[in-house]
């Protein structure tokens, strides 16, 4: 029961980075990413080539370690974003969304038939687990202590963007782009930061997760369980809202997990249809919120203006000079 | 020689359900404004209701009408129970709600017709044989079925009031509607005719290769590139498209591994976003 809720928690950690850095993107600049999964990905494989032990089945074998993976993670999901965004956010808003779409697909291809880089459908193993044999029998824990960290590390972060100058920047160009853009901020300049930094925040989710379940192979970066269930937390959880990101990891992984505890119950010749009742139920979910409250369980609150606080904060006086523009 | 002429045949078959697909997807880019993530799947959900016609031994001509039929009744369904109530807010939630349509609609397939491989027809069908060209004879069947959708589109667009009116609202939706269109039963007469010719395009897909959950998903990549390289809202341009993208597909595969058509529609479409983001037949940008 111990380990499960141990098991648990890390995911509902992984999902939480993976939901924060999707929120860098969508809630504080409207930048609407499909690809979630394929920077999941990418992160995973490039973590898990580069931290592997010898290997001739794959691209790797290099036995470097573990947070060595994870900033090539880091580096692997930035450049990829980079060069989409560069293209792209120039563009209406859908196009972004278009172009994800295909960059998913093709690095979904990418893992499937580059044998030689991914070990193709067959997978990658033996991706190693940190701090292994440390405290004996305590693997887990001390692996869920390092997500927490990271999750900490990233929420701080993001919260502390969101208040900066730079996060104002960006939900201006949210809001109303064309007045961002009289004000003198170069917008593409912000988008693209944020992009690239939420897409290197999914790459460590990525990392995160390789190094937790020590094997991954194509299958587990399905649209479904990489892309479309962050969505759906971070909708649920409230856009724009990082403490409702977590909050949303944590409940949409719980109906999540809950729903498998239902559908076991169903009759035998049901259970090959469990999963795609699971999606179906997530997706009528996620349908719920949008119709009825599509600011989410905890709402985006935006810093009052300084302007009107800084009656009894004279230290916040400081901020009030932009130097990000 | 022969084999281009072959991987161009092929591409034109390819392009014709491509076609279908984006007339729909541009169609209701332009009038409802937003980029319809569920086309595809609703693409799927046609090939299915085709196949339970056929497995009671109707011709798969004749099972078209009843599921495309069923088909603009889920459509329509869904755009009511949905993303009317949705209309007034920032197109971009009406994406992310169309994404999660797509799940609905193919958790649905998986659930009802189960998750593996399905056929219309097991029986082998005999290539006909000209000059060294290999052609099936389905092939011919889907460039006559997708000519006759496309004509009967085109008399449907320029003839009839919904149809003028369609493309109006496309053109210039405001302007459309001061101009006094019943913007509420254009949007259901496009639902109508998007997922006519889905229906089609999925049992056409059906026909060709085989029935599967994830058919359409696969194919939205290539039908959004075919709808922004003929511009949104010009359904010609969406069947142009579909026949640039879909020969272009076939093409490629003289020099890269087939496993990666899906990029050769993504690089067309990167680099139209990049040369002309209007599209061939000017539409939106």
């Amino acid at each position: 029961m111990l380990s499960y809720g141990i098991f648990f928690l890390i995911l509902v950690g992984i999902y939480g980075v993976l939901v924060l850095g999707l929120n860098l993107q969508w809630g504080y600049a409207g930048m609407f990413n499909i690809g979630v999964g394929a920077f999941f990905a990418v992160g995973a494989y490039a973590s898990a080539i580069v931290t592997t032990p010898l290997t001739s089945d794959h691209l790797g074998g290099f036995g470097l370690p573990f947070w060595v993976g994870f900033l090539t993670a880091l580096a692997a999901a930035g450049s990829i974003a980079f060069l989409i965004g560069l293209i792209t956010l120039k563009l209406r808003s859908d196009y972004l969304a278009i172009a994800t779409i295909g960059i998913a697909e093709i690095i979904s291809q990418i893992l499937k038939n580059e044998g030689w880089l991914t070990n193709g459908v067959r997978g990658i193993t033996r991706i190693p687990r940190p701090f292994r044999g440390w405290i004996p029998g305590q693997d887990t824990l001390l692996y869920l202590g390092l997500v927490l960290l990271i999750l900490l590390v990233v929420y701080w972060g993001s919260e502390r963007a969101y208040r900066s100058p730079w996060g104002r920047v960006l939900r201006a160009i949210r809001e109303d782009e064309p007045a961002t853009l009289a004000a003198g901020k170069s917008v593409l300049k912000f988008r693209l930061q944020a992009f690239v930094l939420g897409s290197m925040v999914m790459g460590l989710a990525g990392a995160l997760y390789a190094h937790f379940v020590n094997f991954i192979s194509p299958e587990a970066f399905q649209p479904e369980f990489a892309t479309f269930i962050v969505w759906v937390m971070l909708i649920a959880g409230g856009s724009g809202n990082n403490r409702g990101s977590l909050l949303g990891a944590l409940v949409i992984w719980g109906v999540w997990s809950g729903s498998e505890l239902l559908t076991n119950r169903l009759p035998a010749q049901w259970t090959t249809r469990a999963g795609p009742l699971r999606i179906l139920l997530i997706g009528i979910l996620l349908q719920v919120i949008l119709l009825t409250r599509s600011q989410g369980l905890l709402p985006e609150r935006p810093p009052k203006p300084i302007l009107s606080a800084s009656m009894g904060q004279r230290q916040d006086l400081s901020h009030n000079q932009d130097p990000a523009g | 020689m022969t084999s281009l002429l072959q991987l161009l045949i092929y591409g034109l078959v390819l392009g014709s359900i491509y076609a279908l697909g984006a007339i729909g997807v541009s169609l209701t880019f332009g009038i409802l404004r937003f980029a319809n993530f569920a086309h595809g799947d609703l693409m799927t959900l046609g090939a299915y209701f085709g196949l339970s016609f056929v497995s009671l031994g109707w011709p798969i001509g004749v099972s078209l009408i009843p599921a495309a039929l069923a088909t603009v009744l889920c459509a329509v369904v869904i755009d009511q129970l949905i993303y009317r109530r949705l209309r007034r807010e920032a197109p971009v939630i009406l994406l992310i709600s169309s994404f999660g349509t797509a799940l609905i609609l193919r958790s649905l397939v998986q659930i009802i017709w189960g998750p593996n491989n399905q056929v219309y027809r097991s029986s082998l069908q005999l290539p006909w044989r000209f000059w060294g060209l290999r052609l099936k004879p389905d092939w011919a069947v889907i460039l006559l079925g997708t000519a006759l959708l496309v004509v009967a589109l085109h008399f449907f667009l320029q003839r009839t009031r919904v149809g003028k009116a369609m493309r109006a609202m496309a053109d210039n939706f405001d302007l459309a509607k001061v101009t006094g269109i019943d913007t509420e039963s254009i949007i259901l007469w496009t639902w109508a005719i998007g997922a006519i010719l889905a229906c089609a395009a999925g049992m056409f897909l059906g026909m060709d290769t085989r029935l599967h959950p994830t058919m359409g998903w696969r194919l939205l990549l290539p039908i959004f590139a075919a709808t922004i390289l003929g511009g949104i809202g010009r359904p010609y341009g969406a069947i142009a498209g579909g026949l640039v993208i879909g020969v272009a597909e076939e093409l490629s595969t003289l020099v890269i591994s087939p496993a990666y058509k899906t990029a050769v529609a993504f690089a067309i479409l990167v680099l139209m976003l990049i040369i002309r983001p209007t599209g061939l037949f000017g539409g939106r940008a």
